[in-house]
């Protein structure tokens, strides 16, 4: 049997290989002489086959019958071999296959050998594919060998320990001991291992971080050595001693020093010194520098030094290498929550950045702009942050859509620019646009009550330009469904409005019915737009003939849709008008959390506010509806949101405007309403009024007073402050009656000087029972934006005893804090 | 750090080290991507790339490009010092390194990895002490005296 080829030899001849299938026959050769070598168990080119084994399993061929070689060569006495067979081990066995746990006893007798090199070599495969098994039955050897005074072992068993603790964290324990004058070497490859471990242990387990804690000076001195001592060769780098150390140094101190304050002080100087010193015209100064901010970010650092930090990344945003740039925003990614004011201060910088060649960059800018925006720099930014959508990548389009409608949605200094930016985005990326946007956009445009006409004549426009991108497609059908009267009706204020006719409104729409471009949900939506119109527009018979088309479309949804309408058409002709009606507000449910005063009730059933139902007892959200209807039914209409602005009290007893504001809190406001006793109307207020009577007793703690007492008739005034103004006074009067008949048909009026405002709510009751047996309450609000002194004229009037009472009184004693 | 690649232009594997436990296939799948993703990219732009869910730094010297992909705790700047230290420890030890060198004699470069990296992190932050452990565990392998015509094959691998 002639020599097996060497294994220079074969890269060779493969190499000469013109083809993928000249290659894969002379492997295939090849690997068929290696399988007869190994079957002969020849010891002298084991060593040789198996190197050739892994070239070619390097070009991805399959070199699984190797593995039992390998073990042969590790268990091998020549150091070749053992190479070899390591090198084999790591590349083709991992802790899947069961075989690599029979390298163990080869790997434990290795650990022990003569020569540092072979330990070198068990302990390196070892720490790089150690099963957890292997790991736990040779946990012990190499915790004896991080004990040895051989630096070149010791160094090789720290990180070997860290991959033991990686794999079986409950034998960190066991490490412990080993580590005590580890930090006191001299040699940098132990005291970078070293650090590695410690750092392995600290993030690892809270009491290993406390007991470390003890070693942040002895850290800090290693690393003032680094940076003070003078130019060593064997760990020079441009000019920095040992960054590597430098920067692994770093990392500890930051997990040492997170949360804990004497660590954080420690370190403080030579944080600032490693800051200022290093040499930042190499990469390699800025990768400790990049350490250095991070590690300042995350411990409790006192303010000066963090603004050093973001100066720092402030400077890395201006250099022209792009990594140190992309460095520079991810670190401010992580710190624009923190030191949101800081950051700012760079924004025109990270804007630049959204122009950078390159993607990750771009992301990156992206992503920290969106995190700047606020109130203030709202409209520039948008600005910005608009121009990148309309030029960027396809990958980028959809996050940036989101992320505008968000910081539109947040921060929109007006509905005018809200629905603006809105459509420049629907127009430039229509298509890229998540698809739960559309809803949230629709729900949008029915909030903006007053810019209904111009959204419509907007997005009836683009719709003129361009049908292709669906987001803006469904969005365009949904409104001229809803506000196609608005539309053809020519009123508009925001701006010039367009001339156009019903028949062209639904030309457009049944074009996008038999358009190619629009998907079936489109389809859907346009269909049922015209169907809405047919209560808003004239020409009900086209819109009867293109519904009953439908009737018989291949597309399941469109056909029941169509025969539905159809059927609304036919048998239901008297329903339709309140069916197609407008769509009331629909409230967020889900982000503006307990506010909910109307439900969203699905596209074409009636809303709760338009019918008239009696006030169920105990549901909070038809509460504010029940309320509502007490008032006569009032078109009060689709105003009330939670953004509305608190309208001034009038002194005509408007219950409208308490009631909005107690409403809209939600909760305990409404629930002592739901458990009263039956309803007359009043009783509701006597109910609140009573609540405040709780607060005023346990918060406020303005005294009550007497504001009349005569003839049997006594008026008592209890105080508490209105908490969102703090002008308003909320007065709560209790008539009592000590006579032993009751006055009925009692009526409380009161008048104010003319800087302040007056509100008077309804009484508990007309009737003050006789004998002190109940009394009759009402609420009464001040506003007094002057804080002058209150005064009040009030006029009774009430019948006792089959006569008519009339009676005026001055109230004066007012106590000083209800007014001041 | 998770593991290193280094691929030729044409995507072609030199050498890869894994640090992780995976399997052959899925070893094979995600170099291949990795790989393609990088060649993807131009010149001019930054090192360093998100990719699924790791950190990947990655330079080209000459003809090949060097890849590592970190944890995410891992500064990414002092990477791209590992793999610099990496090919200056591959250039002192083959003489002004090229591709050809890491081709034929890869279990060569591994051994370098291994003295230089151990579990993904650096055991020896001297390039001094890296090659001195080479060399003597060089003079350890039982040498073949065997004649060797090609000068082009650099003499110091004679073992097998």
């Amino acid at each position: 049997m002639p020599a097996p080829i060497r294994l220079r030899e074969l890269i060779r001849t493969i190499r000469t290989a013109r083809t993928q299938a000249e290659e894969r026959e002379m492997i295939q050769k090849e690997c068929a002489a290696i399988r007869s070598s190994f079957r002969e168990e020849d010891n002298t080119y084991r060593c040789r086959n198996v190197a050739k084994l892994l070239y070619m399993h390097m070009l991805g061929y399959p070199a699984h019958f190797g593995q039992l070689e390998c073990l042969k060569l590790i268990a091998s006495q020549k150091f070749t071999d053992k190479r070899i067979g390591y090198l084999g081990a790591m590349l083709l066995l991992d802790e899947r296959q069961d075989v690599h746990l029979l390298m163990t006893n080869c790997i434990k007798n290795d650990l022990n050998h003569s020569t540092q090199y072979v330990q070198g070599l068990a302990l390196c495969t070892l720490g790089c594919m150690g099963s957890s098994e292997m790991c736990r039955d040779l946990a012990g050897e190499v915790e004896k060998l991080l004990k040895t005074s051989n630096s070149y072992l010791r160094k090789k068993a720290a990180l070997c320990a860290v991959h033991v603790i990686r794999k079986v964290p409950e034998l960190m324990e066991m490490f412990l001991p080993a580590t005590k004058n580890l930090l006191s070497e001299k040699n940098h490859g132990v005291l970078h291992t070293s650090v590695v471990l410690l750092t392995e242990m600290c993030e690892r387990s809270p009491d290993m971080l406390s007991h470390f804690r003890k070693l942040v000076p002895q850290l800090v001195r290693i690393l003032k050595n680094l940076i003070m001592s003078g130019y060593s060769p064997e760990h020079d780098v441009s000019g920095i001693s040992d960054p590597f150390l430098q920067v692994r140094i770093l990392r500890l101190l930051r997990i040492l020093g997170r949360s804990d304050d004497d660590s954080s002080e420690a370190m403080n100087d030579i944080l600032a010194q490693v800051a200022t010193n290093t040499e930042t015209s190499k990469n390699v100064g800025n990768a400790i520098l990049y350490e250095t901010v991070l590690t300042i970010m995350d411990i409790k650092s006192e303010s000066g030094l963090r603004v050093l930090a973001i100066n720092i990344l402030g400077r890395f945003l201006l250099n022209n290498d792009k990594n140190i740039r992309y460095v520079a925003l991810t670190s401010l990614l992580k710190t624009v929550q923190t030191d949101h004011n800081a950051v700012q201060r760079h924004r025109s910088t990270i804007v630049d950045c959204l122009k950078d060649l390159d993607v990750s960059i771009k992301r990156r800018a992206m992503e920290l702009s969106f995190a700047l925006v606020n109130g203030n720099n709202i409209r520039g930014m948008m600005k910005e942050l608009l121009y990148f959508l309309d030029s960027c990548d396809p990958e980028f389009k959809a996050d940036c859509a989101s992320g505008v409608f968000l910081a539109a949605e947040k921060y929109a200094p007006s509905k005018r620019w809200h629905i603006d930016t809105i459509m420049r985005v629907l127009t430039t990326s229509g298509s890229y646009v998540r698809d739960d946007s559309v809803p949230n956009l629709i729900q949008l445009i029915t909030n903006s009550v007053e810019m209904h006409a111009y959204t419509v004549q907007r997005l009836y426009k683009a719709l003129l330009d361009d049908i292709s991108q669906q987001p803006l497609v469904q969005v365009s059908s949904w409104c001229i469904g809803e506000y196609g009267d608005l539309l053809v009706s020519g009123q508009c204020e925001e701006e010039e409005p367009i001339q156009v006719t019903e028949d062209e409104v639904l030309d457009v729409l049944e074009g996008l019915l038999v358009s190619n471009l629009s998907t079936p949900v489109t389809r859907g939506y346009s269909l049922t737009a015209i169907m809405k119109l047919s209560t808003r527009f004239s020409s009900v018979n086209r819109i009867k003939k293109v519904v009953s088309i439908y009737g018989s479309s291949i597309d399941v949804e469109l056909q029941q849709r169509a025969v539905e309408y159809n059927a609304m058409f036919k048998k239901y002709d008297h329903m339709r008008p309140a069916l197609l009606e407008r769509m009331p507000i629909m409230e967020k449910s889900s982000s503006n959390g307990p506010t909910e005063m109307v439900q969203t009730n699905g596209e074409t059933e009636p809303s709760a506010l338009e019918s008239k139902h009696p006030p169920p007892v105990t549901q909070p959200t038809n509460q504010a509806n029940d309320l509502l209807d007490l008032l006569g039914g009032n078109d009060v209409g689709p105003v009330i949101q939670t953004s509305m602005p608190t309208k001034p009290p009038s002194s005509g007893g408007e219950l409208l405007d308490l009631l909005g504001d107690l409403s809209l809190t939600g909760g305990p406001t409404s629930a002592p309403v739901s458990t009263g006793p039956p309803p007359q109307p009043g009783f509701l207020l006597d109910g609140l009024s009573s609540q405040n009577l709780f607060n005023d007793i346990s918060a406020a703690g303005i005294p009550s007073m007497t504001a009349y007492n005569k003839n049997g008739l006594k008026i008592e005034f209890t105080f508490e402050r209105a908490t969102p103004n703090p002008n308003i006074a909320v007065i709560t009067i209790h008539a009592s009656n000590t006579t032993d008949a009751d006055m009925t048909e009692f009526v409380f009026q009161a008048a104010v000087p003319k800087t302040f405002q007056l509100q008077l709510l309804s009484p508990s009751s007309n009737v003050v029972p006789a004998l002190n047996q109940g009394t009759v309450t009402q609420v009464i609000r001040v506003l007094n934006p002057q804080k002058q002194q209150l005064r009040m004229r009030i006029k009774l009037t009430y019948s006792h005893k089959g006569s008519a009472v009339q009676d005026l009184a001055e109230v004066n004693n007012f106590p000083p804090q209800s007014w001041q | 750090m998770r593991f290193m690649l280094l691929f030729s232009r044409q995507g072609k594997l030199r050498l890869q080290k894994w640090y992780v436990p995976l399997g052959d296939q899925e070893k094979r799948r995600l170099g291949r991507e990795l790989v393609q993703t990088i060649l993807g990219r131009k010149a001019k732009m930054c090192s360093f790339l998100e990719w699924r869910d790791l950190k990947v730094v990655y330079k080209r010297y000459a003809s090949l490009y060097f890849c590592c992909a970190i944890e995410e705790q891992d500064n990414e700047l002092i990477t791209l010092e590992v793999i610099h230290r990496y090919v200056e420890l591959l250039d002192k030890y083959f003489g002004s390194v090229c591709e050809l060198d890491i081709i034929f004699n890869f279990e060569k470069a591994y051994f370098i990895l291994d003295e230089f990296l151990l579990g993904g992190e650096a055991q020896e932050t001297s390039k001094k002490s890296v090659l001195k452990a080479i060399e003597q565990a060089d003079q350890l392998q039982e040498v073949r005296a065997v004649y060797l015509p090609r000068p082009l094959i650099p003499l110091i691998s004679q073992a097998f």
